[in-house]
């Protein structure tokens, strides 16, 4: 690759200096003339019927501005969209219900909502709405919503005949053959548990009708475009709908479904008033989607060289109440379930089912985590098994570039599996012999590998768009409808921009996430802002480029192609003295009436909608392979565990903002790391674990030394070879933890949470 | 209604207005405009409402806006204005990557502050120490670390 001026520095993002001083406002913090404060009524049970609503009380009461239920929703039930634009249709699209009606389905489901003069007033008003259930069993466990004569979840046409939301196969070649002449076989079952988000950043948002009607919002959100959405529920036309976004204080998934847009479009709509909705703590913990919970049944074949021959899993999943992104995550979760392996015989069938706990949804890794456990503890199983290290066998059997995934798809994208495995062990080994013990706790040392894909499912036609517009001053204007979660989304575009017409970042602004006049770039989901919108600008910098340099070469009197950009400069590359300034250009480019603004687009590769029965061929555009090593200290009188050192290795492509990528990376690890032990204890549908004194999430203080090694292959199909890192960050660090353990106390740990009273009784048990 | 008159200080400036008994710092705060204060959940688990009351970091979400009368607050929005060592804090966390999402940032760096203010050195695990009563999900901490730890190295100097 060429001599990059920005690319690859450890940039201040430009966003950073903002939320440093505490200018950056999030959705929460902004106030309108007028403004009332809206409420939720949550359901009391999980599982029960709706016999009637009455808001008679509440709508009497003093300073109540609205009462709504389900009634009042122009269309309250209606197919989710996120973001895409193609029709993909059958089981893949999941009902969205805004207020409940029929079955209750979990608990904190939104049965009303209240606009009032206050927040007091509207929680009052909340409680005096007079709810019928009549409560129901309910059913919280996936196995047994699938089994015959199960309580029925869900009381919707298309959904109140089984429990089952999809069921989704992919394999190759003979795995009854392979298991037949495997020397060795390893079989298991994991159970994974849900995980929150718990980004700091509560879901909120305030929303009002502008002077023309059109409702108007400013609610951060990973889906800006569920503004089509919004329209729909309102039967307003989409033009009339504007969400202006706002700076997200975390995203992770959790706020990829709609949170309270379709709740304050309702409510400012009824009341002509500005209303504001924010959800506490409490009603994040309980209320929005989770990580499914899935239970892995793995079996595993090799050869006695350590040969894997078969890798055949059942997954089933607990989609929770609605429907969501289940069928989208399940697939993630079905194609990563052979794992990052050369594997020739594979059988994965997956099923999820509705329950009546927290609906499940996106949370960063969308499927592939979950089954990353699984893999790398049979691959760790089948090290012990045939006496080789956890190493060796990962490097004899992981994916290199050319092989094929179980689908018969072969990645474009460079596979560097080998070398980030080893470079993850090595810097572990490198800090010295591991130790016996340590301050009376054994010492443990394990590793993971994974693989997850970037960009979205291709079947969905994905694409995003941006515009740059130059300034007659020589700054440069990016617009983008970027959802910013914090992963420097805005700021990695402003990058790309200035490297390409040689400018300092900070002439470059950009103007983000704003329905009505940004360039819509799709979602900040599925690891795909990089990618796709980091492409659409590089081809609308490059349009604007081209303009620039053709003018500068007529005004240098030399050859097109033997002039750059940089330094705000248009200079001859082979005697940079001869130059003109950048804003001399462009004033040329205006004086001659040429365009000084472009919007461009970019679109990942298209491929039809696959057999979920058999899934075949490309499904994602590339994927981001991952390894990490983990040295943990386990107290075997008590089952405490402490993470000691963590090394990360990644092949990131290309690291744009060296920081960021980074950040991602060292984020991610901590994200899944916390997985270990998060317990949101979920009891028959209630949410335990239902504050951060209860939810526990690592702080500074839990978090071990952290090095992080990237590896730059350049052979991403983002910008500049870029790949994608915000979800595959999290991959591989779960497992790599419990086969630390493992090495430690010889105790392999199979479900989540991992508490401190689970290890001990299995400590106790390999000790009798 | 029941009302109390409470007179605070605030990033230097006097602020006087009627509160309920019940009213919480935060609410308190952000209901005067102080929007660098951030709500993550209001029980005292979180630290994203920290701010120095009196010389003392508190959490202002389980301190009483009653509590606060006649007293001095600062946030880290008034404090990079006047503070040299804030100052220092924020440009560390600008340059060092500390920042995502930024929501936990203005708690973060009040209490990177107080830390280093009571002497603090550069020595990592005394500053995870520190600044674990502040919870942060987007970093995994590391940088937020490095750049309390370069302007603990900083004042060394």
């Amino acid at each position: 690759m060429g001599n990059f001026e920005l690319i690859g520095k450890a940039l201040p993002r430009h966003d950073a200096w903002a939320k440093a001083k505490g200018d950056q406002l999030y959705s929460d913090d902004f106030v309108m003339p007028g403004m009332l404060y809206a409420k939720v009524l949550h359901s009391k049970y999980p599982a029960a019927i709706l016999k009637s609503v009455d808001t008679s009380k509440a709508e009497a009461l003093p300073g109540v501005f609205a009462v709504m239920t389900a009634k009042d929703v122009p269309l309250n039930i209606e197919i989710s969209k996120f973001g895409q634009m193609k029709d993909v249709g059958g089981g893949f699209e999941g009902l969205y219900k805004v207020l409940a009606e029929g079955k209750v389905r979990f608990k904190g489901e939104a049965i009303a909502l209240v606009a009032a003069e206050t927040e007091e007033v509207a929680e009052e008003a909340c409680r005096l709405i007079d709810v019928d259930y009549e409560e129901q069993p309910g059913v919280f466990d996936p196995e047994e919503a699938l089994k015959p004569g199960a309580y029925i979840v869900s009381s919707d046409s298309g959904e109140n005949e089984s429990n089952v939301v999809m069921k989704c196969h992919v394999g190759k070649g003979d795995v009854d053959k392979a298991f037949a002449e495997a020397a060795v076989i390893v079989e298991n079952e994991y159970r994974v548990s849900p995980h929150d988000h718990a980004y700091l950043e509560p879901e909120a948002g305030v929303a009002w009708l502008d002077e023309n009607g059109v409702v108007t919002m400013r609610v951060g959100t990973q889906v800006l475009e569920h503004y089509r959405t919004i329209a729909k529920v309102m039967e307003m036309s989409q033009n009339r709908v504007r969400n202006i976004g706002a700076m997200v204080g975390g995203g992770f998934g959790g706020k990829e479904d709609i949170t309270v847009e379709t709740y304050l479009a309702l409510l400012t709509t009824k009341t002509k008033r500005p209303v504001k909705m924010v959800w506490t703590r409490e009603e994040s913990l309980e209320m929005h989607c989770k990580r499914h919970p899935e239970i892995m049944r793995y079996k595993t074949a090799a050869t006695k060289e350590g040969v894997i021959t078969a890798q055949q899993a059942e997954i089933i999943m607990d989609g929770g109440g609605y429907k969501l992104l289940t069928p989208w995550v399940q697939m993630y979760s079905t194609l990563s379930g052979p794992g990052c392996y050369n594997i020739p015989n594979v059988q994965i069938d997956s099923i999820s089912a509705f329950t009546n706990n927290t609906p499940c949804s996106a949370n960063r890794g969308f499927g592939a985590d979950q089954v990353n456990v699984a893999y790398e503890l049979q691959m760790d199983e089948l090290a012990v098994q045939l006496g080789m290290s956890p190493l060796e066998i990962r490097l004899k059997n992981c994916l290199r570039n050319g092989d094929e995934l179980a689908t018969g798809f072969v990645p474009e994208g460079y596979i560097a599996l080998e070398e980030i495995a080893q470079k993850a062990w090595g810097a572990l080994e490198a800090t010295g012999p591991k130790p016996e013990c340590v301050d009376g706790t054994k010492i443990g040392r394990g590793m993971a590998i994974g693989m997850m894909s970037y960009g979205r499912l291709t079947f969905m036609h994905d694409s995003a768009r941006v515009g740059v517009r130059l300034e007659l001053d020589g700054s440069v204007t990016l617009r983008a409808g970027v959802p910013d979660i914090g992963g420097g989304q805005a700021s990695v575009l402003c990058q790309i921009v200035a490297e390409e017409l040689g400018l300092p970042m900070e002439r470059v602004h950009s103007y983000i996430m704003d329905t009505h006049l940004t360039p819509l770039c799709g979602t900040t989901t599925a690891t795909r802002q990089l990618y796709m919108s980091g492409n659409a600008a590089l081809v609308t910098a490059r349009v604007l480029k081209e303009s620039l340099l053709n003018m500068a070469a007529k005004m240098l009197q030399v050859n097109r192609q033997d002039v750059k950009l940089i330094n705000e400069q248009a200079c001859v590359i082979n005697n940079p003295a001869q130059s003109v300034a950048f804003v001399k250009v462009v004033a040329a480019l205006s004086n001659d009436g040429i365009p000084l603004f472009h919007e461009g687009q970019f679109n990942a590769p298209f491929t039809d909608v696959p057999n979920l029965c058999d899934i075949k061929g490309q499904i994602h555009p590339d994927y981001t392979y991952s390894a990490h090593a983990v040295e943990v200290a386990v107290d075997e009188e008590t089952g405490r565990f402490d993470v000691r050192k963590i090394v990360i290795c990644y092949d990131v492509g290309r690291a744009i903002n060296k920081n960021s990528c980074e950040g991602q990376l060292e984020g991610g690890a901590i994200y899944n790391l916390g997985w270990l032990t998060e317990n949101l204890s979920w009891e028959k549908g209630y949410t335990k674990g239902h504050s951060f004194a209860e939810y526990l999430i690592p702080t500074s203080a839990d978090t071990p030394e952290i090095e992080t090694i990237m590896v730059e292959s350049g052979g991403g199909l983002g910008p500049y070879g870029a790949k994608g890192v915000g979800e595959p960050s999290d991959n591989s660090i779960t497992p790599a933890t419990i086969n630390a353990i493992y090495d430690a106390v010889g105790v392999r740990m199979k479900e989540l949470p991992i508490t401190p009273e689970k290890l001990l009784r299995e400590i106790k048990k390999v000790r009798k | 209604m029941n009302e109390v008159n409470i007179t605070v200080t605030v990033n230097g400036t006097t602020i006087t207005a009627n509160a309920k008994p019940e009213m919480n710092l935060l609410r308190f705060l952000r209901s005067q405009g102080i929007f660098d204060v951030k709500c993550g959940c209001e029980m005292g688990d979180c630290g994203t409402c920290t701010v120095v009351l009196n010389g003392k970091s508190v959490k202002s979400c389980v301190t009483l806006a009653a509590q606060a009368d006649g007293s001095s607050v600062w946030t880290n929005k008034g404090l990079g204005v006047v503070d040299a060592l804030t100052k220092k804090l924020q440009k560390a966390f600008v340059e060092h990557g500390s920042i995502q999402c930024g929501f936990c940032t203005p708690g973060m760096i009040i209490a990177g502050k107080v830390y280093l203010k009571q002497g603090g050195t550069p020595d990592r695990e005394q500053i995870k120490k520190a600044i674990s009563g502040n919870l942060c999900r987007c970093t995994g901490y590391k940088k937020i670390v490095d750049a309390i730890y370069d302007v603990a190295e900083q004042m060394q100097e």
